[in-house]
């Protein structure tokens, strides 16, 4: 009779299902299907989707890669808050770049070109970290010993930050780093 | 060993001796353990509150950690443990199988809770409920926490094997009650989700002891996550089958469809372990073809699955309502429901705000390419406190204020504010639910300290409407944690002060579940047996309008960011 008591009829599985009730699972499963294909659908057809080029990497070879790619790009030196000298790297349009996440700063501040497509390295130095790009609010995680390479394209000029929103130990809230799109 | 049968005289359920023992001192374990995973509630909220911001980054950590651990780990695990043995022993009316294993589960799970809580309040183990490596805590974090994993593991082993006995004594003929499938269904997610945790944590607490050198971290976060949200998956599971408990109790409502149902829970099974993978979507190491096929939990099966449980558990108690004769207009059923019996009301609200919130924004979420819009904002825990919280916590709640008469045998204190405290907990933390979300939406990270970014070399201003939000997430959580201590108030205070109740005949002999309790009066198969149930298909299109419209306007939130590729 009831869903605390065996099924009064012994033979539940042959009893018929009611129309409202199909319909209703077929909703589900239309909807289900349409929302698989939506995200194939943005793969082919989207302008936001996930990079899926990843290197394995260890936190030497990605300091060694990106200190060179600083060296070559740095345009001017800022002065953070706390007094803390800043390289401000330019990565030119279709060029290659590099951010480093580590306890507790994003390294170096990049420069982009608004509408012009560079690629990002992504890797930390130590634990986990979360690249949350604001105002924008685009968020990807960062993890160490993985090398990931986003193509990103800015669609307006202006200053943007870097949060990190991966708890990383208590200084985790101070971990703010910077993008110019010139 | 020697046992007796009670059979209680308010609802009829027949309690075995062993099995009562257990169900009280796991209830009692996860409302202490809720306590204290309230108490920390009240710190983080005071100190996400910007104009409050009461605690320092250091002790905001700890004890941030240690509310996940206390409330998705121990409250609802112990909870559960309680919920298992009720749906085996007492449903079944039979006994528990092996009472001293089941003791032992128990112990080592408190053992582990609290081997876990000395680790984390001793400071060197804020390393949040995720503990990702290589962030490390001290080994008697791990270690507790894999003897709490243990410990349910024997418990919902005794469960299985009481299955087994109730089957070998014919307590029941036919197949199983749908509720008791249900708690199968929870209790085989259990096994799994338990045997993925014992996969990561073991080899990182050897790592944190020295044994091992390295734990790849991204390998961590993937076996981490086939068991921490499919522990969450273990909970949908088990506050389902409650509500069917709750509707068959309340309204002695017969599920619509047997065979609906059933398949829904398997499906569960089969699919919603995938759904951990949605974790890992703004991931650097899965591909795109693996994060869209599983976090479509192949092709949304799962999604399906409650979806129909959403349509088949209103539409069960509309039926029932219908057929005592509630059958003006659309909604006569729902208004003259007994709003006023905490037990019902609080079933409901967690219906509702599991569905429309918890559902809505989990699968939104859980998209591919959406993800990247809200990983690890705030959003996620807005999300995950109207799954957990107003659907698991809110279930649990509405049916203890069933189990203290029944199970406990007290009369519940102040019943003015028993019928009060589940719209007070649950519609405050819908809504805190909703403004996490909005935060989240607009940027603001989860589990960080300062939305001022103190000691940054930079400046970044938050939108004032991210303020806002944050500012209702303080004002709604401080009232959902008053609503949640009432409960506890209302539920300990009863435990101790409320009015005996008979306890009823005991027995040494269990009496079976008769044959077939109601006389057959009417075929069971056929159309015409099938009463219509308008209103909830109302409520049923109601949800698919707003999970339609919300989700398509992520995807055009979506195109207006950065263009990656």
């Amino acid at each position: 009779m009831s869903a605390i008591l065996p099924p009064t009829n012994r033979l539940w599985w042959k009893e018929s299902i009611a129309a409202v009730e199909w319909v209703w699972i077929g909703i589900a499963f239309v909807w289900g299907m349409i929302m698989f294909g939506m995200m194939l659908y943005w793969h082919i057809f989207g302008k936001q989707n996930l990079s899926n080029e990843v290197y394995k990497t260890t936190p030497e070879m990605f300091a060694a890669k990106a200190e060179k790619f600083i060296a070559e790009n740095t345009v001017r030196i800022e002065t953070g808050l706390n007094g803390e000298e800043i390289p401000v790297a330019k990565i030119p349009a279709g060029g290659e770049g590099y951010l480093i996440a580590r306890l507790w700063n994003w390294y170096p501040t990049l420069e982009l070109e608004a509408g012009k497509e560079v690629k990002i390295h992504l890797s930390s130095m130590d634990y986990n970290h979360g690249f949350s790009l604001q105002p924008v609010n685009i968020n990807i995680q960062v993890i160490p010993g993985y090398e990931h390479v986003v193509r990103m394209t800015p669609t307006k000029a202006g200053t943007y930050a870097i949060v990190c929103n991966e708890y990383c130990g208590i200084g985790h809230h101070s971990m703010l780093g910077r993008i110019y799109v010139k | 060993m020697a046992t007796t049968y009670r059979t209680c005289p308010i609802s009829g359920l027949q309690f075995e001796n062993h099995a009562e023992k257990l169900m009280r001192w796991n209830a009692v374990a996860g409302v202490l353990w809720l306590l204290v995973g309230g108490i920390t509630a009240l710190l983080v909220i005071l100190t996400r509150w910007p104009a409050i911001k009461l605690l320092p980054a250091d002790q905001f950590y700890t004890i941030l950690t240690a509310h996940g651990i206390d409330m998705l780990i121990l409250w609802i695990l112990f909870f559960e443990m309680a919920v298992l043995y009720f749906a085996s022993s007492t449903l079944l009316r039979c006994r528990l199988a092996t009472p001293k294993v089941a003791w032992l589960g128990f112990w080592l799970m408190v053992i582990g809770g609290i081997m876990t809580n000395v680790a984390i309040f001793q400071g060197g183990s804020s390393v949040m409920f995720t503990s990702y490596v290589p962030m490390q805590a001290a080994p008697h974090f791990y270690l507790g926490i894999i003897l709490v994993a243990v410990g349910a593991l024997l418990g919902t082993a005794v469960f299985f094997g009481t299955l087994v006995v109730a089957k070998k004594d014919k307590t029941y003929t036919g197949s199983l009650p749908l509720v008791v499938f249900g708690a199968l269904t929870a209790a085989i997610i259990a096994t799994f989700t338990i045997l993925a945790g014992a996969g990561i944590l073991i080899p990182t607490f050897f790592w944190s002891i020295g044994l091992i050198k390295e734990i790849d971290a991204q390998l961590y976060r993937m076996v981490w996550w086939g068991l921490g949200h499919s522990s969450q998956q273990i909970n949908v599971a088990a506050h389902v089958s409650i509500w069917y408990l709750t509707a068959a109790v309340i309204f002695g409502a017969k599920p619509l469809s047997e065979k609906v149902s059933r398949f829904a829970f398997l499906l569960y099974i089969l699919f919603l372990q995938l759904a951990s993978a949605h974790h890992l979507l703004s991931d650097p190491g899965m591909s795109a073809e693996w994060k869209v096929l599983n976090t479509s939990y192949f092709m949304y099966f799962a999604v399906m699955a409650s979806m129909i449980h959403g349509f088949t558990v209103p539409g069960a108690i509309e039926a029932a309502q219908r057929r005592k004769g509630f059958t003006n207009g659309l909604f006569e059923w729902l208004r003259k429901a007994p709003w006023g019996n905490p037990v019902f009301s609080g079933m409901f609200i967690s219906l509702v705000s599991f569905g429309f919130l918890g559902g809505i924004s989990g699968v939104v979420l859980g998209t591919e390419q959406i993800n990247m819009l809200m990983h690890n904002t705030f959003y996620v825990p807005g999300h995950f406190h109207t799954t957990v919280v107003t659907g698991t916590t809110l279930a649990f709640m509405a049916i203890t204020y069933l189990l203290v008469p029944v199970l406990f045998r007290r009369e519940m204190i102040l019943p003015k504010l028993c019928q009060i405290q589940p719209y007070l907990f649950g519609i405050s933390m819908s809504i805190l639910g909703l403004v996490m979300m909005g935060a989240g939406t607009l940027g603001v990270s989860r589990r960080h300290w300062d939305m001022a970014f103190s000691g940054a070399p930079f400046q970044y201003e938050w939108p004032g409407a991210a303020y806002l939000m944050m500012g209702l997430t303080g004002i709604f959580g401080v009232i959902a944690v008053i609503g949640g201590g009432l409960w506890i108030l209302l539920v300990v205070g009863s435990l101790l002060f409320g009015k005996k109740l008979d306890g009823g005949k005991v027995s040494d002999k269990p009496t079976p579940i008769p044959a077939n309790p109601i006389a057959q009066s009417a075929s069971h198969s056929g159309s015409d047996e099938h009463v219509g149930v308008p209103g909830t298909v109302v409520l049923a299109g109601l949800l698919f309008v707003c999970f339609v419209l919300y989700y398509f306007v992520n995807w055009k939130y979506l195109s207006e960011v950065w263009l990656l590729s």
